[in-house]
């Protein structure tokens, strides 16, 4: 197991290498850069000017030097000045990162609550008049863009209770926050959980079928033990592996929801920086977002074990 | 009847005061008002800016020397009135403009204003300081200036090249604050400091930016309000959502398009909303340095495809108006009025019969049926300017060009415009002040930056110059139309259409007036209050 776990360490390391140069490479690629976008609000380009700008900035050194200047700065945990604010980048970061790992946190932990359960039902009662309601469900969680669902609860709640559930201004304590990030954490997890109770149904479907189960049953055993204790945990095994990938896959989810609820988190952060061609945001960002989904893959690989005795991880 | 005159004046000037007395306690003061901005501002420099993401907000940490009156609606010269200058004198040769100015005014920080802040600002308008702005959008606008001296520290006098009485309407923008020199430029992009009736507090990307109520203003009793708070709102369906349900006193500048419009007023029948000219017009501009757009007969033969009707009942409710360069009446001051427009090339509105004309001259250039010409309309990725690139697509079909659109994210457009890498462009143009010399000198006088074609004569340079120095408005007026008429003629930048949109507030907040022929001269917001 241990060497295992260095292996794995190893590879997170080599995965995230790869990563950050994937990230600088391509943010450079792209055309214009944060001198373009500062000369778009002015109305006009003057080279001179712009190239002094590049020159404060330091995208006149060559790509490697940026890069190492950049790799530098990460180790010590300096992730440059935003270009857009002239702040450090860790400011503008440092305060938006809570606010999206809550928001994600509740969409997760709403996908996770409804999705499990309902896809447990569903296979319960399968071809019955429930089923088919919250196969109906699922199905529209799956095919109902998370920014047209947003803007649809926007208008339900301007029309019917004359106000937004918008953000405006900080939570004042955890009630609070939880009052206002979990209609946009609804929102965003509406789709995650369609997908986990389609699987777990499917999932469960497959299990309730197995001999172990009709030994179970013929021992005696009570529906909900067979249900919960025999097939779901059985079941739950390739649910597990889309949470792990769900989680990542979240903050596409969020960028939009960010935006519709004003959120300041990071997603919409993100790809307002991607647009300002804000480079030490996008990288360190970026970054952030790789090193959690390579961690929460890693995560899930171990709970594999946890969750089957049978999986061993070889010496 | 000496004394009977004065008896009687100072009754009547009593009465006058008993309302002026009656008005201003009807103010209230207090409260901040919170609006929506629809992006963050690219920085907190006016000077810096070309847009008015950043003047909106921003205006009311500044003051001008002048500057146009708050309450009325159209600019004008004469609703020019002092701002830190308490006057000013033109010398007899209208060459020197000499500012009194205030005494006692102070920076925000607390240093002294003084007629060294006056040079200063114009010193780094024009790069002759030690302190460089990054950028300078209006350098075109001082391209008359030759000096600014200082006589003592309550005088600054401007000497300019020749006469241009105009140059007040320069002055008068809200794009023309004056700058402290005791400030870099550096830090007057992020936490920008002014002599105004509102402190910046803070600016938060994708959040907010603040302002809170200067209490040593200069201006006594103002301003009403405690401070404004903008906060950021990047959807546009969010935020006209939440001024519907109250969260907000006011929108962003002119933030309502027309079709919005009907969804305020149906859903918060309450609110007050303006429907006003922008003075932001959609234009084409014209690469008239590679073929075939280097050919004059193509560039005429495309103005004749035009038509603007279309344009406008399609994009805006039959809303937009038509007109030239300059902003068309009654809003504009300077704009042709509709008898003269028509006798424009391209502005009859036989649109037939000019299409006729335009495929006789496309046909005389060897152009048909069967020899289309290859087009590409260039333009940004964004709604209001890609919608009326599809719309002029299919007008050129019927002059044998077939067109293609090439969507540029707005990142690369004007290093595109810059590198003159295309062949046709869709533009929107927003014009600061509604005033010839402005926008002449600005887009289309030889080598000001914004000037994206490169449209340059010399013969053109003289009667920007000959309008620019009239002292007679009303000739100056009709000298203004027969440029205007030119330059449509020369494709310069063919005009489309100018822009309306709606300003909306809840009833509660006064003292707000919408400007008609600029965007970028009303937000000093010191005489905004809330009747709440």
């Amino acid at each position: 197991m241990s060497t295992y776990l260095v292996k794995r360490f190893l590879l997170m390391l080599l995965t995230l290498i790869g990563i950050s140069i994937i990230i600088f490479v391509l943010l450079r690629l792209m055309p214009g850069n944060i001198a373009d976008i500062m000369f778009d609000s002015a109305g006009f380009v003057d080279p001179a000017e712009k190239a002094q700008i590049e020159k404060e900035l330091g995208l006149d050194q060559p790509i490697p030097v940026q890069y190492f200047d950049w790799i530098k700065g990460l180790l010590v945990w300096d992730l440059g000045f935003s270009y857009v604010s002239e702040m450090p980048a860790i400011d503008e970061l440092g305060p938006r990162i809570p606010i999206t790992a809550k928001l994600a946190a509740l969409a997760l932990g709403f996908s996770i609550l409804f999705g499990l359960p309902l896809g447990v039902i569903s296979a319960v009662k399968q071809d019955t008049a429930l089923d088919y309601i919250m196969r109906i469900v699922s199905l529209s969680g799956l095919s109902l863009p998370s920014f047209w669902l947003a803007l649809l609860i926007l208008m339900f709640f301007v029309a019917n209770f004359g106000s937004i559930p918008i953000y405006m201004d900080p939570p004042e304590n955890l009630w609070d926050e939880l009052v206002l990030y979990s209609i946009p954490a609804a929102a965003v997890g509406f789709r995650s959980s369609a997908l986990i109770m389609r699987l777990t149904r499917s999932s469960m479907l497959e299990v309730m079928r197995q001999d172990y189960i009709r030994t179970a049953r013929s021992k005696g055993a009570s529906e909900n033990s067979i249900n919960y204790r025999h097939a779901l945990k059985n079941a739950v095994l390739p649910v597990t592996t889309i949470i792990g990938i769900e989680a990542a896959f979240l903050i596409g989810g969020l960028i939009i929801t960010e935006t519709v609820f004003n959120i300041p988190g990071v997603a919409h952060f993100l790809v307002e920086a991607i647009l300002m061609r804000d480079y030490p945001i996008v990288q360190s960002l970026v970054m952030l977002i790789a090193i959690v989904t390579v961690v929460i893959n890693f995560l899930v690989d171990l709970l594999y074990a946890v969750l089957d005795p049978r999986i061993k991880y070889a010496e | 009847m000496k004394r009977k005159i004065f008896t009687i004046a100072s009754a009547a000037s009593l009465v006058g005061l008993m309302f002026c007395a009656e008005a201003a306690l009807a103010q209230k003061s207090g409260g901040v008002l919170k609006a929506y901005h629809r992006g963050t501002p690219p920085s907190g420099s006016i000077h810096e800016e070309a847009t008015n993401s950043t003047l909106t907000p921003y205006m009311g940490v500044f003051n001008n020397l002048i500057m146009y009156r708050q309450d009325v609606a159209r600019d004008s010269l004469e609703t020019i009135i002092p701002d830190l200058a308490e006057s000013w004198s033109w010398s007899d040769d209208l060459t020197k403009l000499t500012f009194k100015l205030r005494s006692g005014v102070k920076w925000h920080d607390g240093k002294a204003f003084s007629s060294k802040d006056v040079k200063c600002t114009w010193d780094l308008l024009q790069g002759k300081s030690k302190a460089k702005l990054r950028k300078n959008p209006r350098k075109a606008w001082y391209k008359n200036l030759d000096k600014v001296t200082t006589n003592g520290d309550g005088e600054a006098t401007f000497h300019l090249k020749r006469p241009q009485p105009a140059f007040l309407a320069l002055l008068a923008s809200g794009y023309s604050p004056v700058y402290p020199c005791h400030v870099s430029p550096k830090k007057m992009r992020t936490n920008p400091v002014g002599t105004g009736p509102f402190k910046f507090v803070s600016l938060k990307q994708n959040e907010h930016v603040k302002f809170t109520k200067n209490p040593n203003y200069w201006k006594k009793d103002r301003p009403y309000l405690d401070g404004v708070e903008w906060t950021i709102i990047k959807s546009r369906a969010t935020r006209v959502l939440a001024f519907i349900a109250g969260k907000f006193d006011m929108t962003f500048n002119v933030d309502v398009t027309v079709p919005l419009l009907k969804d305020v007023k149906s859903q918060a029948p309450h609110a007050v909303c303006e429907l006003v000219t922008t003075n932001v017009s959609t234009n084409l501009i014209v690469n008239q340095f590679k073929p075939p757009f280097d050919n004059a007969d193509v560039r005429k033969a495309m103005v004749l495809a035009i038509d603007r009707k279309a344009f406008i009942d399609i994009l805006s409710e039959g809303q937009n108006l038509q007109g030239g360069a300059m902003m068309p009446p009654p809003s504009g001051v300077w704009g042709m009025p509709p008898d003269f427009l028509k006798t424009v090339a391209g502005y009859n509105p036989d649109i037939a019969g000019n299409r006729a004309a335009a495929r006789k001259i496309m046909e005389g250039l060897g152009y048909g049926p069967d020899n289309r010409l290859k087009v590409k309309v260039s333009t940004r990725n964004i709604a209001v300017y890609r919608d009326p690139a599809v719309i002029l697509i299919d007008h050129l079909k019927e002059i044998y060009m077939d067109a293609e659109l090439d969507t540029v994210e707005t990142s690369n457009w004007h290093a595109k415009v810059a590198r003159k890498d295309y062949m046709v462009g869709l533009n929107l143009t927003g014009i600061g002040v509604d005033d010839p010399d402005a926008n002449f000198y600005e887009n289309y006088s030889c080598g000001s930056q914004r000037n994206y074609t490169g449209y340059c004569k010399p013969e053109m340079e003289e009667l920007f110059a000959k309008q620019s120095m009239m002292t007679d408005q009303a000739a100056r007026k009709k000298l203004v139309w027969e440029i205007d008429k030119k330059l449509q003629e020369d494709a310069a930048r063919p005009m489309i259409s100018h822009g309306k949109a709606a300003q909306c507030w809840q009833p509660h907040v006064k003292g707000f007036v919408t400007h008609v022929n600029s965007l970028y001269n009303n937000w000093r917001m010191e005489d905004v209050w809330m009747d709440k």
